[in-house]
């Protein structure tokens, strides 16, 4: 059984690569919106925020800035999945004798290594805007392990409206939470300065985690607490994402 | 039991809440026959098809394809059959070609080129196969869509409503797919509410009313339900669908199409 799994979904996933192949506009848009934050935060905003540890404005924006860009990415995915449920051809899928779950791992390693070439875009434009980390080749692989995972949480998350929407607005819809998180997090500003409850959610919310792991890796500075939060925020949502799209699949699919 | 019935269903019921889809449907399709499964919107023919096809649970009673349990052997079942649903399920932005050798790979069959190569020549797609399905016209959307229910030749095949929303021709070109499957032995059920499609491709007929098989035999036995109409000799009228077809030319398929009617 795991291994028609694995033989599926790699045959899935050829597939569902090659509909990112084919229109590449799909990954340079996921990438669009970020850079376009990452310029005006940086160019118009940058001046007026003061981020209290001395270095550049770019090198704090960075991780938050790369977080949208796979909240933006993995809204694709559910727009894929729910094109293929509504198309009728997972119905197709499910009548042949392939491993159940194959259609969803073809369509979330799609995602993540979709993901992963609109990030390489985006950190290629904040190099070009003064983006500089002495992080060594651990630390990046660090970065890429975090994103990676986190990437992997939020598509089994998106995997759900794409099974169960019933319109392609309501797909996309999804994702609009999941861009707005970082604004309300460590990720554009420092929370000391917001007001108590809004500091207290910022502070107890995953995307802080994650965005400070990921900062204080560029920065080469020891990653403790912060990290294995960061981590277990990201695995917990895995797990919980992963079930509740499995059970939805099996419901809504058969 | 496997060689001579190839579908056996004793008692299906499927309910939607308060909407009793099917009320015990009692089936059976000889290996090799084209059945086709007739009845009007709503009448439950897409639920049946589904059970069949391991896509949904029946409330209650059996059914068997292939001599495989539908409940109990979910697996040996779907590598029996294939099923075309009512809208073409191909991969528009895939080509012919690779949606055909898509469906060969998840059925880990040998030499997937091979038999995409096959099928495209089979039905008529050689020319397009290099095409993205996306800019088909209907009919070759659905030829693409059986052939690609036809990688590996499983040995039954559920075709629900498969010339709904085609033009004449596409219809024609379904019917002249269908008939050579019979051929080559395949078991068709095939839903449809049109009376002519039964009567041109089916070896047997179920009428399927309300969630009951109300009638079911070939169209001989169910011709003798009823008595005999009083003969009368009226000059025959061309169909419009023939008048159609002479106009725009397709004299292949009309031919075949007006040598079927007789």
């Amino acid at each position: 059984m795991s291994g028609h799994l694995v033989h599926d979904t790699s045959v899935l996933l050829t597939r569902s690569l090659r509909h990112v192949l084919r229109s590449p506009d799909t990954i340079i848009t996921t990438a669009v919106t970020p850079v376009a934050m990452l310029l005006l935060f940086v160019y118009v905003f940058g001046g007026a925020i003061h981020t209290g540890g001395g270095g550049k404005y770019v090198d704090y924006l960075l991780p938050g800035i790369l977080l949208i860009t796979v909240a933006s990415g993995v809204s694709y995915t559910a727009y894929r999945l729910f094109t293929d449920v509504s198309g009728g051809i997972v119905e197709r899928f499910q009548s042949m004798p392939i491993a159940r779950s194959a259609v969803l791992w073809g369509h979330v390693l799609t995602s993540v290594l979709a993901t992963l070439v609109s990030l390489a875009l985006v950190v290629t434009v904040a190099l070009v805007m003064g983006f500089r980390s002495g992080a060594g080749v651990l630390a990046w692989l660090a970065v890429v392990g975090l994103l990676v995972l986190f990437t992997l949480a939020l598509t089994w998350l998106a995997v759900i409206p794409g099974l169960t929407a019933t319109s392609v607005d309501g797909v996309s819809g999804f994702s609009y939470p999941l861009i707005f998180l970082p604004f309300i997090s460590s990720a554009f500003v420092p929370t000391a300065g917001m007001p108590g409850p809004v500091r207290w959610f910022a502070r107890h919310q995953p995307v802080t985690s994650v965005v400070d792991t990921i900062r204080d890796l560029y920065a080469q500075q020891h990653v403790g607490t912060e990290g294995r939060l960061a981590v277990a925020w990201s695995v917990g949502t895995l797990l919980v994402a992963y079930a509740l799209a499995m059970r939805t699949y099996r419901r809504t699919i058969g | 039991m496997t060689a001579t019935t190839a579908i056996e269903i004793t008692g299906l019921t499927k309910s939607y809440g308060d909407t009793e889809v099917l009320r015990g449907v009692d089936l059976t399709v000889p290996t090799g026959t084209v059945f086709a499964l007739l009845g009007s919107n709503g009448a439950g023919k897409t639920t049946l098809v589904r059970i069949l096809s391991t896509l949904l649970r029946a409330d209650s009673g059996t059914a068997s394809v292939d001599g495989h349990d539908v409940t109990g052997q979910p697996e040996d079942v779907r590598g029996s059959i294939s099923l075309t649903g009512q809208f073409a399920a191909v991969d528009d932005i895939l080509t012919g070609r690779e949606n055909l050798e898509l469906v060969a790979r998840l059925r880990r069959l040998r030499d997937a080129r091979g038999i995409a190569t096959a099928l495209l020549a089979r039905f008529g797609l050689s020319d397009a196969g290099g095409r993205r399905a996306g800019t088909y016209s209907g009919g070759m959307r659905r030829r693409l869509d059986l052939a690609m229910s036809l990688a590996g030749d499983p040995p039954v095949l559920f075709l629900d409503e498969p010339t709904t929303g085609l033009d004449p021709q596409g219809r024609i070109e379904v019917w002249k797919s269908v008939r050579e499957l019979a051929d080559r032995g395949t078991t068709v059920l095939l839903t449809t509410q049109y009376l002519e499609e039964a009567e041109q491709l089916a070896d047997r007929i179920a009428i399927l009313h309300e969630g009951r098989v109300i009638a079911s035999g070939t169209l001989a036995e169910l011709r003798a339900l009823f008595p005999p109409a009083t003969v009368e000799y009226v000059e025959r009228q061309p169909t419009l669908e023939a008048i159609f077809l002479a106009i725009v030319g397709d004299h292949d398929n009309h031919a075949r199409h007006d040598d079927a009617v007789r």
